[in-house]
């Protein structure tokens, strides 16, 4: 219970808080999209330039294991998410497959959340971990457009090429793998210079995309109600069933309690940035009230209130039996 | 004053991911050159992805009669059933015309 409160109240849970807030008493706030934009970019090459900085001191050898893991991860994943979609969400093939694929992909701001949280409760995850984010962004949206052209679907062979360019040459990918690269050439000593920019203002400029992610959500948080108990209950238990996949895989791998923790709650991410606009590309048919409302509006909140504390507890708990 | 040509203007609001092939499919049909704008709006479809990753685009060309039929038919055969689009054309009067008669 003291870590679930001790999770909520933080000013990055809080500040989306304060979005969705916004939202619901119809405030004039919106953050203009060239700033969300700009913030976008600022997080995303600073995640990757302290990941690539790490990456330059960790052996190749002790990042094998989990990347293969992480790989893994984002086979299953979108697997899982599309059978229970299929099931029990009553979805047709191509909405299954949509929601699949941002299931499989990650969410960059859970995996920031994630990683403010085992901080704070003192078990750093490691340092190459968003170079994880990066391997766990483009097999599930694959894997997804997969069940839907096998399924005989034929409007999607066009979409395919066009939908992994947008995957893979989309700016979360070409900012977090090229902040990768920058950061291991350099090394941590050549980044020192831009350090002050990158890290001093980082957890400010993440409250402010909250705020954003907060408005977004509140939208979406409507559109939840009208979505059915069914997605609602699939959004909060898929999380919970990959993030706790995630999380004993990487104990078996031998990840710190701390890292295990957060590729849990990666696994038990959606992506709401790289997959929507590819899942649009290839699955035109596919409804995006769906799928955005469970990664943004449902997912997403519950990963930032709920699942990141359960996971921190299930790696204490995995940590202690094996 | 320049001599003044009749032309077509079409144009197409589309979700932003359609950008780069609408504007190839407009260069297919011979238009001679496009105005884009970012914009946003609320139509029949409601929620949309686009909304999320930047809004939709506007897209202005100015081309001949029939060259305007034949972009309207296209667009209309290939992303009316699954694509928040609309497009319409207006006659319109054009100085230095001979510029968009490709």
């Amino acid at each position: 219970m003291n870590l679930l409160a001790e999770n909520l109240i933080s000013p990055v849970v809080l500040c989306f808080l304060l979005g969705i807030i916004a939202r619901w008493i119809k405030s004039d706030l919106s953050v203009p999209e060239q700033v969300y934009q700009g913030l976008s970019i600022y997080l995303l090459l600073a995640i990757g330039l302290k990941g690539g900085a790490s990456l330059a001191s960790t052996p190749a050898a002790e990042m094998l294991v989990p990347g293969l893991l992480t790989l893994a991860l984002g086979v299953i994943t979108p697997i899982s998410a599309y059978f229970l979609m299929r099931k029990f969400g009553k979805l047709g093939i191509e909405d299954s497959a949509a929601v699949a694929a941002h299931y499989g992909s990650v969410s960059v701001v859970t995996f920031l959340a994630a990683g403010e949280a085992v901080n704070r409760a003192g078990n750093p995850g490691e340092g190459y971990l968003p170079a994880l984010v990066a391997v766990l962004e483009v097999p599930g949206i694959i894997i997804a457009l997969l069940f839907a052209s096998g399924a005989g679907n034929s409007n999607s062979s066009g979409g395919w090429k066009k939908a992994l360019h947008e995957v893979v040459t989309g700016k979360s990918i070409v900012l977090l793998g090229g902040g990768l690269v920058i950061g291991a050439l350099c090394g941590p000593a050549k980044l020192a210079d831009v350090q002050p920019f990158f890290a001093t203002a980082f957890k400010g400029a993440l409250c402010i995309f909250m705020i954003e992610l907060g408005l977004s959500a509140g939208k979406r948080l409507r559109d939840a109600g009208r979505a059915g108990a069914r997605l609602l209950v699939l959004g909060c238990v898929i999380p919970v069933i990959h993030g706790a996949l995630g999380v004993f895989g990487a104990t078996l791998a031998g990840m710190s309690p701390g890292g295990a923790a957060v590729l849990g709650a990666m696994a038990g991410s959606a992506s709401y940035i790289a997959a929507p606009a590819a899942v649009r590309v290839a699955l035109p048919r596919a409804n995006p009230a769906y799928y955005l409302t469970l990664a943004l509006g449902i997912t997403f909140p519950f990963n930032l209130a709920f699942g990141i504390p359960l996971f921190q507890k299930l790696s204490f708990l995995f940590q202690s039996w094996l | 004053m320049a001599v003044k040509i009749h032309l077509r203007k079409v144009t197409i609001i589309a979700e932003r991911v359609l950008r780069d092939d609408l504007l190839k499919l407009l260069k297919r049909h011979g238009a001679s050159g496009w105005t884009l704008h970012t914009v946003e709006g609320e139509g029949s479809r409601g929620i949309r992805a686009s909304e999320w990753e930047g809004h939709n685009v506007q897209i202005d060309t100015l081309v001949s009669i029939d060259t305007a039929d034949s972009i309207m038919t296209e667009i209309s055969n290939l992303y009316f059933a699954d694509w928040s689009i609309i497009i319409y054309s207006v006659d319109v009067e054009v100085l230095r015309g001979e510029k968009y008669q490709g």
